[in-house]
């Protein structure tokens, strides 16, 4: 898009947010919560990059803290080559234009006591963009461009659909032309009929205004279709990145292919066929996350070292990264090429390079892997 | 009760006709018009719609929760032969939670907060069954252990806000079996879950039904939910039956421009990503001023003339038991349907 295509649009290394629990009249920091833990990935302008994870796993954390709408405990951020960690509100105010948010539950992201004019027009008065008139205009020129009316520019939010409420909050978040949306799950509270169309408008709308989009969803089906690239998260950590139809086809941490193998599948012969991966338990604590890889309690691949040693973040060839003692679906040669990426949290063990492969895995058409593992090349 | 297994197509429940209309200051919301179903013993019954469409409020209705000065009833709610719709409300209790059961969405809020889960379960227990506490105890963890719980004789004492959201979903499934009810009512029990965990829960609630001898009624708006676990599906469209068929049927062979809008709606893992997901134009109609003709034709891209008059729910491809309500040619259908499932033919949004 823009006029530099190899600096990233936002840059993050080694994000870290931790929240204190204090406890008792001091208010003393008993534990803290590791939601996110040490994260790094850059996003390109233009492209879309999916953050998949149980509930828990620090995704809307890490969404939140990339825009500052959080803190961040540790790491930098960049947005356009400029650190902004440690920006004040006042030196932020110029850069919320540039990146917007677009929230979950479209009944509780709009002042139900404030006009629908009123709620796009908010962020534009903010920034002093326009006179009054100017404004309106714009304001009505939005709503067309998210598939509402004109006419609605006097109504309250109340008088709308889920599905129309989350065009306004949209609507809102393109106001002040910004170059980022950070989408926390946008269409998980509306209907299937409702939630294609909404995918289609986020897709239209990116390529029309040349918006990146972080896209922050549980569904791994909405994910794949919206997504360039996609992050799936653990436990704050972050387990594995790949171009988007890759993870699909080929996933490399046993963690993703439990995602995968979870997810329904609208064909009763295909569901019937499956060999489905149930895991077992919930997630863990974050406050006590286990040692070593964290995911090694649910995994059926899990050995001695996966406790013991965090796994390195491992590059395996086309932007594939994963963090696995036992990776999936690589052969011999690519774990011969596989080396430590340079965005591995500080706390791996970086010598952890993994020494054999669990076997080949499907999880879409339910062929699974290997618990066990073959030997690799010494 | 039944000694297990003695029957198998014991026909548990007929639902014919059944109407619920509610009257509001607005008008006459006829929330679910004309629904008829049957539920044999052993099997499960998907129920599919989008918010609005009537599947929950059917559901309430069998349940006996619907009632109200407002709401007025049509039909015939039938369990084992006894019209449930009669019933006065003290006769009711007897069947509620001890015959059919009823699994909600939000474990979160269907759960007392300062109660702990043990006592709930008791309570629903003691409300059937005139046993003693400790007996009643003694069957909650019994009933959590057979939900999964690790360690039932410990977290029977916990307050829901120590159970996960899985673990809480769980712990309703206990309470709603805590009196062997011969029909479980399932209302989007995973909708509120991750999917490692909805994996879980549909496993649980298959294995469960063989366990108990049960018949299911699970209500989603996820077709992939019901293609894991149904073997009978119903669609329903703005308070009506739009189709119903065996799962095999529905999913290979839907005969409703409506059923294809959902199939086509999903973005799916097993299939190339399109280049655009298909989508159903426009919103669920208002229930309270339905459009005249067939309900779904203001968003049909496949409308004519002749939808204007409501087609039947009526059996018309070869299959016997399966039911639509469109007017279009069966091979006409068959030769436009997969590009609409597919996402090749290009609807405004």
């Amino acid at each position: 898009m823009s006029t530099n295509g190899i600096q990233p649009l936002v840059e993050i290394k080694h994000v870290k947010k931790y929240f204190p629990i204090r406890k008792g009249v001091l208010q003393r920091e008993v534990a803290r919560v590791h939601a996110v833990d040490d994260v790094s990935f850059s996003v390109r302008a233009g492209e879309t990059l999916g953050l998949v994870g149980e509930s828990g796993c620090g995704k809307s954390t890490l969404g939140r803290t990339i825009v500052r709408l959080l803190e961040p405990t540790a790491g930098e951020i960049s947005f356009e080559g400029q650190r902004i960690e440690n920006f004040s509100s006042r030196q932020l105010r110029p850069l919320r234009r540039q990146m917007q948010m677009v929230f979950q539950d479209p009944y509780a992201s709009l002042n139900p006591r404030k006009r629908v004019g009123t709620i796009i027009d908010d962020p534009m008065k903010i920034h002093g963009l326009g006179d009054k008139r100017q404004r309106k205009a714009r304001v009505e020129e939005l709503l067309e461009t998210v598939g509402l009316s004109p006419e609605h520019y006097n109504r309250f939010p109340h008088e709308f659909s889920g599905g129309q409420r989350q065009r306004i909050g949209i609507a809102r978040a393109l106001a002040l032309q910004p170059k980022l949306i950070v989408a926390d799950e946008p269409v998980s509270a509306l209907d299937v009929s409702i939630q294609s169309q909404m995918l289609n408008l986020l897709e239209d709308l990116q390529n029309e205004f040349n918006l990146t989009y972080i896209f922050i969803a549980h569904d791994l089906g909405v994910v794949r279709h919206v997504s360039d690239r996609i992050a799936v998260m653990y436990l704050g950590k972050l387990v594995e990145l790949s171009p988007a139809e890759e993870l699909y086809t080929r996933p490399i941490m046993p963690y993703t292919e439990a995602l995968l193998s979870a997810v329904p599948i609208p064909d009763p012969d295909l569901a019937a066929a499956r060999e489905r991966i149930v895991l077992e338990g919930d997630v863990p604590s974050p406050i006590n996350p286990p040692t070593g890889c964290r995911f090694h309690p649910r995994c059926r691949y899990a050995t001695q070292v996966c406790a013991e040693v965090e796994p390195p973040l491992v590059e395996y060839g086309n932007g594939h990264l994963a963090a696995c003692h036992h990776p999936l679906n690589v052969d011999a040669a690519a774990l011969q090429q596989a080396h430590v990426a340079s965005s591995t949290p500080l706390a791996a063990e970086e010598n952890a390079l993994p020494r054999g492969t669990s076997g080949a895995s499907n999880p879409v058409s339910g062929e699974g892997g290997h618990p066990g593992g073959t030997p690799g090349p010494a | 009760m039944e000694p297990g297994g003695a029957l198998m197509a014991e026909r548990l429940l007929e639902v014919e006709d059944l109407s619920v209309h509610f009257a509001t200051v607005d008008g006459t919301v006829k929330a679910v018009d004309g629904v008829s179903f049957e539920l044999e013993r052993g099997k499960v019954l998907g129920i599919v719609g989008e918010s609005g469409s009537g599947k929950s409020v059917t559901a309430m209705t069998l349940m006996g929760l619907t009632r109200d000065v407002n709401a007025h009833f049509g039909g015939e709610v039938r369990y084992k032969g006894r019209n449930l719709l009669e019933l006065s409300e003290s006769e009711m209790q007897g069947y509620r939670g001890n015959e059919i059961g009823m699994i909600f969405q939000d474990p979160m809020t269907s759960l007392n907060p300062v109660y702990r889960i043990g006592e709930q379960i008791v309570e629903a227990v003691q409300a059937h069954d005139k046993v003693d506490k400790r007996v009643a105890k003694r069957r909650a963890v019994e009933l959590l252990k057979q939900v999964g719980i690790p360690n039932p004789e410990s977290r029977v004492d916990d307050f829901p806000h120590q159970f996960s959201g899985g673990m809480r979903q769980r712990a309703m499934i206990a309470m709603a079996l805590s009196c062997n009810p011969d029909v479980l009512i399932a209302d989007e029990p995973t909708t509120a879950l991750d999917v490692t965990i909805q994996a879980q829960i549909i496993e649980l609630i298959g294995r469960l039904k063989d366990d108990f001898n049960s018949a299911v009624i699970m209500i989603t708006h996820d077709l992939g939910v019901v293609a894991e676990i149904a073997d009978e599906i119903i669609v329903m469209y703005a308070g009506r039956v739009v189709e119903q068929a065996e799962k095999r049927d529905l999913f290979y062979d839907p005969q409703m421009p409506y059923t294809w809008g959902l199939l086509g709606s999903i973005p799916r893992l097993d299939r190339p990503k399109p280049e655009r997901l298909h989508s159903i134009k426009g919103a669920p109609p208002s229930v309270i001023n339905a459009p005249a003709g067939c309900k779904f034709r203001p968003r049909c891209p496949h409308a004519f003339e002749k939808c204007v008059d409501e087609p039947a729910l009526e059996n018309r491809v070869e299959k016997p038991g399966h039911l639509d309500r469109c007017w279009l040619d069966v091979e006409v259908k068959r030769a436009l349907r997969d590009a609409t499932i597919s996402g090749d033919t290009q609807e405004a949004a």
